[in-house]
This record gives C-alpha cells, sequence and structure tokens, in this order.
C-alpha cells in the first residue's frame, strides 16, 4: 500500500517536473521586483505568495472561460529564484498530464492582468510575465486640446489690448485735429487773439505812440518759423 | 510746427530698454557653452579682456552717435557723413533679417509655454504607438523631449529640400508672437518704455528661481565644478580668444542701428557714458550668473542620466542571473561585474553588448548650444523636478520675455528710420507703418513654420548676420574716428555730457577696436574660405541620428554697405548740425 502511495507520488511529481520546467511549452515566466514597488514595505517571498498566485492564475482560468474548473493545484510552479522568478504552466483540470495551450493562458492573463497586480501591491513593470506583452493605458486626452485654450485667452487678451490702443489713438489724433483746425479757423475768420505789450495792444503802439527800434527788426522774421 | 521727438520718460527706461535688447538668448545658449568648450572658470578672462576692448568702447560710441544725431540710422549716418547713408541702410536691412527668423523663437516659447500646462508634462513620456503594446518607434530611440521637439513642435523633415507644409499650430504660434511685438511697439517710446520695465527685471528673477532651485538639486555640484574648474590650456587656442570676441560683439547687439535709434530718443545731456558702462557690465554679469543657472541644470541632468543609467545596468544583471534584488547597487556594481564575469564567463559575453559604460564625464560633455539646449535639454531637466509644471511656465516666461526684449530692439532699428524719413511719416501714422512692418515679417516668417523650417533657421542664425555685421561696425569706427573726426566727436560728447573724453575710449575707438574687427573678418572669410561649402545639421527620422548634410549655398544677404550719394539736401543738413553746438 505504501509502496502504491510512493509510486504514485513519484509519478505524479516526475510528470509535474516534466510539464513545468523552463522552457517548457505553454510555459510562462514570472519576474517580481517587490523591493523595487514597495521598498521598505516590502514582503518576503515565501509559500503563501506561492499559493496565491496559484490561486489568482486559477481564478483568471476561470474568469476567462467558464467551461474551465480550473483548481489551484493545476497550476504548476517551479525554478524560484530570489530574483523572485519562477515558471509556472496550467494543467488541464480534465487530464491531469496535458497543459494548457500556452494561447489561452496568455489571453486570460491579459484579461485580469490588473487583479493579479493589485493582489500583489505590484504593476505591470514590477510583475512582469515575460511573453505577455501588456497593452499600456492610453493616456487621457481632453476634448480640446489644453494648449489651445491657453493660446485662445492670451490671443483674445492680446488682440483686445491692441484694438484699444489704436482706437485710443485714433481719437486722440482726431482730437488734434479738430483743436488745430479750430485755431485755423480763428486765424481765418481774423480773431486772433491780441498781443498785448505792458498792457497796450500792440497794434495802437505800431499806429501811434511807438517807434519801431531798427536794431531789433534787422530781420524780417520777429517771430520764430514754424 | 515741427513735432518734437518722442522721448524716454526717464533715464531708467533708457537703461531698461538696452539691456532688454542686449540680455537675450544669446546670455542663456551661447555662453554657458563658449565657458564649457573653451576652458570653464578660464574663458572667464578673454571675455573680459574683450569686453574692455571691444564691448565697451563700441556700445559707447554707437549709444553717442544716437544721442548726437537724435536720428534713426540712416538719418545718423547720414549726418556723419552724406556718402555714408548706405551704412544706415545695411543696418536696416540687417535687422530686418534678423526679425524675420528671431520671432520664430518667440513662437516656439509660447508653444512650450501653452503646453506647460498640462498633467503630466507632454514631453515628459513618449505617446504610444498604434497598437498599444509600446512606445513610438523614433521617441524610443532617442528621447521624449527630443521627440517632443523634432516631432510634435518642429515636424521636421529629413532635409532642406523637403519643404513640407506650413505648420498650423507654429503659424499660429508666430502670428501671436507678433501680434505682441505689434503690441509693444505700437505706439513707439510710450509703449515700449512701459514694457521695458517688465522684459527687462521678470527674467532676472527668473534666474533667481531657477538659481536657488538649480543648486538644491540633486548633482548640481557636479555641473558647476565642471564648469568653474579652469582649464588654462584653452588660453593658447585662438579659437577661445576669437570666440570671446565674438561673443561679446554679438551679445551687445552692436551694429544693427537698435542702440542708435534708442538713444536717438535720449535728452540731449543723457549721460550715455555711464549708461554704456551699466549695460555692458550688466550684459556680462547675465551672462555668466545665466551659466551657472545652466550648469546646475546640466549637472543635475547629467547625475540624472548616470544613475539611470547605472540602475539599467543593474537591473540587466539581475535579470539575466537572477540575483536578489539589492544586491547589486552602484557601489559593489564593479566588483560583482568582475565576479559574475569569473563565475558565468558565457552568459556575461553574451550579455556584454547591452552593458553600457556609464560615465559622468561623459554626460557632462555633451556639450549643447542653442535652441537644443533651450528647448530639448532645459525641459529635460524640468520634467525631473517636482512641481515641473511650475517650473516649465517660469522658464518659458523668461525666454518669452528675453526674445521680445531683443524684438523690440531690432523693430525699434527698423522703425526708426521709417519715422525718421518725411516722406513715410507724413502719409502714414505709426501704428499703420508699425503694423505694415510686422505685417510682412510674419508673412515671411512663416517659411520657419514650415517643416523644413529649422534648417532654415539654423542657416540664417549661423551665417545671416556674422560677416553684415563686423564690415558695419568696422566702417562706423572708422567713420566717427576718421571721416567725421574724432576731435570734432569729442566736442559734441563734451557738451553733451559736461565732460572731457577719457583716453582710453580714443585709443580704443582709433585703433583697438578697429584692429580688432579687422582680425575678426579675416579670421571669418578664411574660415569659410577654407571650409568650402556650408553644411547644417540634419535630423533623420528613419535612422535617428544627425546627419551632416553639405549644402552648396551661397551665403545669404552679404550686405556691402553701398557708399550712396545720398542727395544733397543733406549738405543742409551738415550746415544745421554744425550750427547746433553753439546754442
Amino acid at each position: 500500500m505504501l509502496q502504491v502511495l510512493l509510486l504514485t507520488f513519484s509519478v505524479v511529481t516526475v510528470a509535474h517536473a516534466e510539464l513545468c520546467k523552463p522552457d517548457a511549452q505553454n510555459a510562462f515566466k514570472v519576474r517580481l521586483s517587490i523591493k523595487t514597488a514597495l521598498g521598505d514595505n516590502a514582503y518576503a517571498w515565501d509559500a503563501n505568495e506561492e499559493y496565491l498566485f496559484k490561486a489568482m492564475v486559477a481564478f483568471t482560468m476561470r474568469r476567462y472561460s467558464t467551461k474551465t474548473t480550473t483548481q489551484i493545484s493545476n497550476v504548476l510552479l517551479c525554478n524560484v529564484t530570489d530574483r523572485v522568478s519562477f515558471w509556472f504552466v496550467v494543467t488541464d483540470s480534465s487530464k491531469n498530464t496535458t497543459t494548457v495551450p500556452g494561447s489561452e493562458v496568455e489571453a486570460a492573463i491579459r484579461m485580469n492582468r490588473n487583479r493579479i497586480n493589485n493582489a500583489f501591491l505590484l504593476s505591470d513593470k514590477t510583475l512582469q510575465f515575460l511573453k505577455i506583452s501588456s497593452t499600456l493605458a492610453p493616456p487621457v486626452e481632453p476634448s480640446t486640446p489644453v494648449w489651445l485654450i491657453v493660446f485662445g485667452v492670451v490671443l483674445c487678451l492680446i488682440v483686445a489690448a491692441i484694438v484699444f490702443l489704436v482706437v485710443a489713438g485714433i481719437q486722440q489724433r482726431k482730437k488734434k485735429n479738430k483743436e488745430s483746425t479750430e485755431r485755423e479757423n480763428l486765424e481765418e475768420k481774423g480773431e486772433v487773439t491780441i498781443t498785448i505789450e505792458n498792457g497796450i495792444p500792440c497794434e495802437t503802439l505800431d499806429l501811434k505812440a511807438g517807434h519801431i527800434n531798427g536794431v531789433f527788426s534787422a530781420d524780417d522774421e520777429r517771430f520764430t518759423s514754424l | 510746427m515741427e513735432k518734437s521727438r518722442p522721448l524716454w520718460d526717464n533715464p531708467v527706461q533708457f537703461v531698461f530698454a538696452c539691456i532688454s535688447y542686449a540680455v537675450g538668448l544669446g546670455n542663456v545658449w551661447r555662453f554657458p557653452y563658449l565657458c564649457q568648450m573653451y576652458g570653464g572658470g578660464g574663458f572667464l578672462i578673454p571675455y573680459f579682456i574683450m569686453l574692455i576692448v571691444e564691448g565697451m568702447p563700441l556700445l559707447y560710441m554707437e549709444l553717442a552717435v544716437g544721442q548726437r544725431m537724435r536720428q534713426g540710422s540712416i538719418g545718423a549716418w547720414k549726418i556723419i557723413s552724406p556718402y555714408l547713408c548706405g551704412v544706415g541702410v545695411a543696418s536696416v536691412v540687417v535687422s530686418f533679417f534678423l526679425s524675420m527668423y528671431y520671432n520664430v523663437i518667440n513662437a516656439w516659447a509660447f508653444w512650450y509655454l501653452f503646453h506647460s500646462f498640462q498633467d503630466p508634462l507632454p514631453w515628459a513620456t513618449c505617446p504610444l504607438n498604434s497598437n498599444r503594446t509600446g512606445y513610438e518607434e523614433e521617441c524610443e530611440k532617442t528621447s521624449s523631449t527630443q521627440y517632443f521637439w523634432y516631432r510634435q513642435t518642429l515636424n521636421i523633415s529629413p532635409s532642406l529640400e523637403v519643404s513640407g507644409a506650413v505648420q498650423w499650430e507654429q503659424a499660429l504660434c508666430l502670428t501671436l508672437a507678433w501680434l505682441v511685438v505689434y503690441l509693444c511697439i505700437l505706439r513707439g517710446t510710450e509703449s515700449t518704455g512701459k514694457v521695458v520695465y517688465v522684459t527687462a527685471s521678470l527674467p532676472y528673477c527668473v534666474l533667481i528661481i531657477y538659481l536657488i532651485r538649480g543648486l538644491t538639486l540633486h548633482g548640481a555640484v557636479n555641473g558647476l565644478i565642471y564648469m568653474f574648474t579652469p582649464k588654462l590650456e584653452q588660453l593658447s587656442n585662438p579659437k577661445t580668444w576669437i570666440s570671446a570676441a565674438t561673443q561679446i560683439f554679438f551679445s551687445l547687439g552692436l551694429g544693427f542701428g537698435s542702440l542708435i535709434a534708442f538713444a536717438s530718443y535720449n535728452e540731449p545731456s543723457n549721460n550715455c557714458e555711464r549708461h554704456a558702462i551699466i549695460v555692458s557690465l550688466i550684459n556680462s554679469a547675465t551672462s555668466i550668473f545665466a551659466s551657472i543657472v545652466t550648469f546646475s541644470i546640466y549637472g543635475f541632468k547629467a547625475t540624472f542620466n548616470y544613475e539611470s543609467c547605472i540602475n539599467k545596468v543593474i537591473l540587466l544583471l539581475l535579470n539575466a542571473f537572477d540575483l536578489e534584488e539589492g544586491s547589486l547597487t552602484a557601489d559593489n556594481l564593479n566588483e560583482m561585474k568582475d565576479y559574475l564575469m569569473a563565475t558565468h564567463p558565457q552568459e556575461y559575453a553574451q550579455l556584454l553588448p547591452q552593458l553600457k559604460n556609464c560615465s559622468l564625464e561623459a554626460e557632462l560633455d555633451t556639450a549643447v548650444q542653442g535652441t537644443g539646449l533651450a528647448f530639448i535639454v532645459y525641459s529635460e531637466a524640468i520634467k525631473n523636478m517636482e512641481v515641473s509644471q511650475l517650473y516649465s511656465v517660469l522658464y518659458f516666461v523668461m525666454l518669452l520675455m528675453l526674445g521680445i526684449g531683443s524684438m523690440l530692439g531690432n523693430t525699434a532699428a527698423i522703425l526708426t528710420p521709417l519715422t525718421d524719413s518725411k516722406v513715410i511719416a507724413t502719409r502714414f501714422p505709426k501704428e499703420v507703418i508699425s503694423g505694415v512692418v510686422c505685417f510682412i515679417n510674419c508673412i515671411i516668417g512663416l517659411i520657419f513654420t514650415m517643416e523644413a523650417g529649422n534648417y532654415w533657421f539654423d542657416i540664417f542664425n549661423d551665417y545671416a548676420a556674422t560677416l553684415s555685421l563686423l564690415l558695419i561696425v568696422l566702417v562706423e569706427t572708422i567713420a566717427v574716428c576718421y571721416i567725421y573726426g574724432l576731435r570734432r566727436f569729442e566736442k559734441d560728447l563734451h557738451t553733451m555730457i559736461g565732460r572731457k573724453l577719457n583716453w582710453y575710449w580714443k585709443v580704443m575707438w582709433a585703433f583697438a577696436s578697429p584692429l580688432l574687427i579687422i582680425s575678426l573678418f579675416i579670421f571669418y572669410l578664411t574660415d569659410y574660405i577654407l571650409t568650402g561649402t556650408l553644411q547644417y545639421q540634419a535630423w533623420d527620422g528613419t535612422q535617428v541620428k544627425q546627419l551632416f548634410i553639405y549644402l552648396f549655398i551661397l551665403i545669404p544677404s552679404r550686405i556691402q554697405p553701398s557708399f550712396l550719394k545720398c542727395p544733397l539736401k543733406a549738405a543742409g543738413i551738415d550746415a544745421y548740425v554744425r550750427a547746433e553746438p553753439s546754442h
């Protein structure tokens, strides 16, 4: 009885060893970088964590296809290193000797990658399935690019300032023109401001009491030319 | 009655305008490069010598000419000698060329500024490729910041011949940049005078913030040590002295006519001697200040890249040999490598090509200048800082202020002669003239927004103004000293400032500066002739390394100042000017 048990046990182990070894068919290598991800809060990788891993893979396979009834015992781990890396295979639940095709495992894991990562507090980079490339999350893109909004705001401000300055300049010029035309009109009508010298209007001086001093009227222009 | 010439509200506005014009992007992106290439701290020796021999005298001369003649460049040189208005025209043309391509930098600064309001910064990560399994190939091969610059900003074509289409985003930013410049010059000195308060002082605030931030960054000290260790053997290299002279010359913006234009709006009794010394000293001090900031940023970036490189090597080794995490650190890396090489020789040999030799020196040695420094290196450093959006916004606002400050000077150089000329000024108001100039420049500037635009930019930047300016300033110096007469000029200055001209200025103007400029000119000519074909660097999107493409082009726009015979009216102006000092 004991011998039979021993025999079946060794057969099963050998069979398992055959199924799960590095570069075996349908086997995948997993690499964890726990210290990089968690730093001081890193947990040690032991048999319990391995159990959790097997449970997650079994869960993934069940979620992927309702037909399968994968058990934790169907997931085989081997070659666990200090890095923390190991190989795993998923055996068929109905027949213990064959492995589930790699493509199915890959698709299942890809579908539930997020759940697996979260169970171990890791991310796509720190929990790597070496043959399974992860789909990267696209960056969040708003409907209007942000730069256009800022551009629009600045453009409106600048254009408003330009329009304001130009219009103010035009108004100023119009006012100046009006003033100068008013002055010209006054001069034309002859209503010039009377030049007064010492309280006596100059015209009277010229005509009656004043003498024109030749020295000072040497040049014709008494006033600086405009 | 003749309209009185508009004036600066106070001398401070004038000084700020000159500082704002002289302190430009060259101080930030050219001087640190030169410092690095030509001996670190030792470069300061030729730099200061050239400042004293060349920079200050020529700056003083231009300011004095402008203040004395109270006209823009064309008018001022016409007064000095009627045969020399060609010099003024040459200055205006060179300024026109400069303003055509310089505002594109402001457009790029706007682009980056608008993109800084995103989290994360768009140049922090590579975009994903089409099936979302990895990053874009082009981005993977270089880096996300380079990809953002070459692909998403410029969308650069592989060579100059492939012009490509006008990039509408860049065209919009260029239009905005020209609108901003128009807003600042709209009312002449009235508006410019207020704007320069901001454009002159804001960059210093930002530089101080960056200095504090930069010095507290991890690894900044490496950069500073690297920069300031003087390599005095470089002093024997003639290129060092030539670069120092060139840098002083172009950094102060001599020969463009902007300084003459600014000084023409001064009160005649303004002490331009003191202002010349102040402006040149501040310009040089800013260069050194900016290079301290730049080198602390370099140090940070180099240290960051070096540590990333080491980490990559460690990860590679850990994965290949399934070692425990944490067993390989930066300190024991070399011993572990030897150990692994001894214990697993075959696997190690297989791995060897991928193991890069990380070296901090190599990272620091990557000297960059120009747009590469401003837009790639700095943005790479910024993306690794905390609160990167804030630093990004500050940095690009600073670039904008520097660029707009310089643009104000350039446009003043073009507009002052136009508004001085009676023919144009009486027919059109100032706003219309400024508007037309800005509009024409904007339309031509659209060339630089095409896919090959950056190549055109490089060509213009390297070749458009160099020889012409040297010739212009040489003729200016000879004109003032020998044609107008140094004694006459001395008398004019004495009238203006009230002090006798120091013998130092006279010696510099008459002998030292012209000799220096002639030697620079000869050097550049021989350099062009010996190099033969001119070349530019192209970005090959497929191979993603910069290819040197030899390009047969003629040097664009080497303007010979034409010794035009200006109309005889100039003789009348001459008499008027001679009569003036007797007031």
